[in-house]
């Protein structure tokens, strides 16, 4: 997983884009994601919390995290475990 | 990532929304978006391996950025207060470009053939005509999204370039997307050339904030502006919110009463301004920003509540954190270092390292970073017991003394507390017996009587010790800065040994 691949998802209208690789299985509704996936199917029952768009999600031991850049009805995850929003300090706008 | 997809993030969630306002036209983020489509296009037909601006800040800045951006091709805005031959030294650096602005200026000066020009208006034209093509494919974002020359106070301009991954790992670092509410705007008027004006765009982009833009600086159309955009941010240069205050006091009206954050940097601010400008705008939030070129802007920042206490405290620590320039980023990290590169304790100036995703640190020619990614600034300063920085002006800028080392910033502060000085500036002079001594070049407040020499000096001995004690002492109207207010200490240094 290369930094600054943009990946589809194959269960809904979510786009991400890789920020911070590692090893295993980007998915998104389910489904793994690809940089062709179709974004035809529908997310399963357990992945269906939705993506937003502008938020960056990351695994537990924040090795990987992914910026969405498209928002849709699928859950992210990483080898079937959700991924869970990063939280970011708001700071000051400086320019 | 490529940066483009910054732009492209805020025009698929809000198309509509206005992204840009500028003489009076106002662009939607859809618009620009495909502008910038457009824009890629245009740059990929004429091969062009850079795309330059000469010109003020227009919708064009924003649309050649990320369509450069899209092409892949590295975005060289160019400043256009250069004198020709110096313009024309850049212009040989960066052939073949597409050069967007002053095409009577370039056909002038620059020999070449080789690069495709467009006036303003008709590459705004020629973007708003095209028609972006579906199967274009566009960059990865995987190279260099911004090449600055380095405003050359020092030395002769460097090409700083900056990789669309420095660039997003600020933006993502620092704003959160499409924060801003739909009535925020920021006004921007520093020049497209500076960092500072390429952050205002891409931060403001990635919040949805509304950009309106100030071509070219006064005071009176800065204020216009604010009250008629019911502008909520600016960024502007210390200079800059002096010349806002004179034209207050000089009665020129404009309400100010939407400005929610002021945030400065670029130079020094002087004590005396932030103080008054805390009493004159007392709803706004102010923010210092301190960042170089090579670290795709901010690097460390001085918040609103921090302002407010130092301003309305008695604690003299608490107080002097007004001339600090703050904590660095949550994303940065930050050394004082020495000589010998060992880091120093709080308290000890030395030279400020910074290492992060944002820090290039990198030029056409080279890197300047080190085996562990740490980026020398050649900045000096130091930082207090709580972290806060305190920048005691360039490295480079070290008067050094039979070997010892002194801050032209400290003799500086000192000297500006006597109420006939306007401003100082402390440089190294030759001297015979120390290899460097004091020198400095002195303005006058108004119709105030020029102190004795020794009067100075006996300041300078009795507040800090016998070496810092200027040898040269010269009189002048005023100090050279360039048009962010910075002061050009190669000139002043010819000014007292010329």
């Amino acid at each position: 997983m290369k930094p600054g691949t943009r990946l589809k998802s194959a269960a809904c209208s979510t786009e991400v884009v890789i920020i911070k690789g590692g090893d295993g299985a980007i998915e998104c509704g389910g489904s793994p994601m690809a940089e062709d996936a179709s974004g035809d199917g529908a997310p399963t029952a357990d992945f269906a919390a939705g993506s937003i768009v502008g938020k960056r999600y990351v695994n537990a031991l924040g090795t990987v995290e992914l910026l969405c850049v498209k928002p849709g009805p699928g859950s992210l995850a990483l080898d079937g475990v959700a991924l869970v929003l990063k939280e970011a300090k708001p700071l000051p706008a400086s320019d | 990532m490529n940066i483009a997809l910054l732009l492209e993030m805020a025009a698929q969630s809000e198309p509509d929304r206005i992204a840009l306002v500028c003489d009076g036209k106002r662009w939607s983020y859809g618009e620009l978006d495909q502008a910038a489509r457009a824009a890629c296009e245009l740059i990929k037909a004429s091969g062009a391996q850079q795309v330059a601006l000469l010109d003020e800040s227009s919708e064009a800045a924003v649309i050649a950025l990320f369509g450069a951006a899209l092409a892949g091709v590295p975005y060289c805005p160019l400043n256009y207060r250069l004198a020709d031959a110096d313009l024309a030294g850049l212009l040989d650096r960066i052939t073949p470009a597409l050069i967007v602005g002053d095409a009577d200026r370039v056909r002038r000066i620059s020999q070449s053939n080789d690069n495709t020009l467009y006036p303003r208006s008709e590459f705004t034209l020629a973007v708003m005509e095209a028609r972006s093509d579906a199967d274009t494919e566009y960059d990865a974002g995987e190279g260099v999204a911004i090449q600055l020359f380095t405003s050359g106070t020092t030395a002769a301009p460097k090409a700083a370039i900056l990789r669309h991954s420095n660039l997003v790992s600020y933006i993502l670092g620092t704003v959160e997307f499409a924060s801003a509410n739909e009535d925020d705007a920021a006004l921007v008027s520093v020049p497209p050339y500076h960092i500072a004006g390429i952050a205002a765009l891409a931060s403001s982009i990635y919040a949805q904030r509304r950009i309106v833009l100030l071509p070219s600086f006064a005071p009176e159309d800065w204020l216009k502006l604010v009250e008629a955009e019911r502008v909520t941010n600016s960024f502007v240069v210390p200079t800059m919110l002096g010349r806002i205050i004179q034209a207050m006091d000089k009665g020129v009206k404009g309400n100010v009463s939407s400005l929610r954050s002021i945030a400065y940097g670029g130079g020094k601010m002087p004590l005396e301004l932030i103080h008054r400008s805390l009493d004159l705008f007392p709803d706004a939030g102010f923010t210092n920003a301190y960042g170089l070129t090579e670290t795709s802007s901010t690097v460390s920042l001085l918040g609103p509540d921090e302002h407010r206490r130092a301003h309305a405290s008695e604690d003299p620590v608490e107080r002097a954190r007004l001339a600090s320039v703050g904590r660095p980023l949550p994303t940065i990290e930050m050394e004082i270092r020495d000589e010998e590169g060992r880091a120093l304790p709080p308290g000890q100036a030395g030279e400020i390292y910074l290492r992060g995703d944002q820090v290039s640190g990198e030029y056409r020619e080279k890197s300047a970073l080190d085996a562990e990614g740490w980026f020398p600034t050649r900045d000096a300063g130091y930082v207090d017991e709580e972290g806060y920085l305190f920048l005691s002006g360039r490295a480079d800028d070290v008067i050094v003394r039979g070997g010892e080392n002194i801050s032209p910033g400290e003799i500086e502060d000192v000297l500006l507390t006597h109420p006939s000085i306007a401003d100082v500036a402390a440089v190294a002079v030759p001297s015979v017996d120390w290899g460097e001594a004091v020198g400095i070049a002195v303005v006058l407040r108004g119709g105030l009587e020029q102190p004795d020499d020794d009067e100075l000096k006996e300041m300078v001995r009795g507040r800090l010790r016998s070496s810092r004690v200027p040898q040269v002492i010269r009189y002048f109207p005023n100090l050279p800065y360039n048009e962010m207010g910075k002061l050009l200490r190669r000139q002043v240094k010819d000014l007292l040994v010329g």
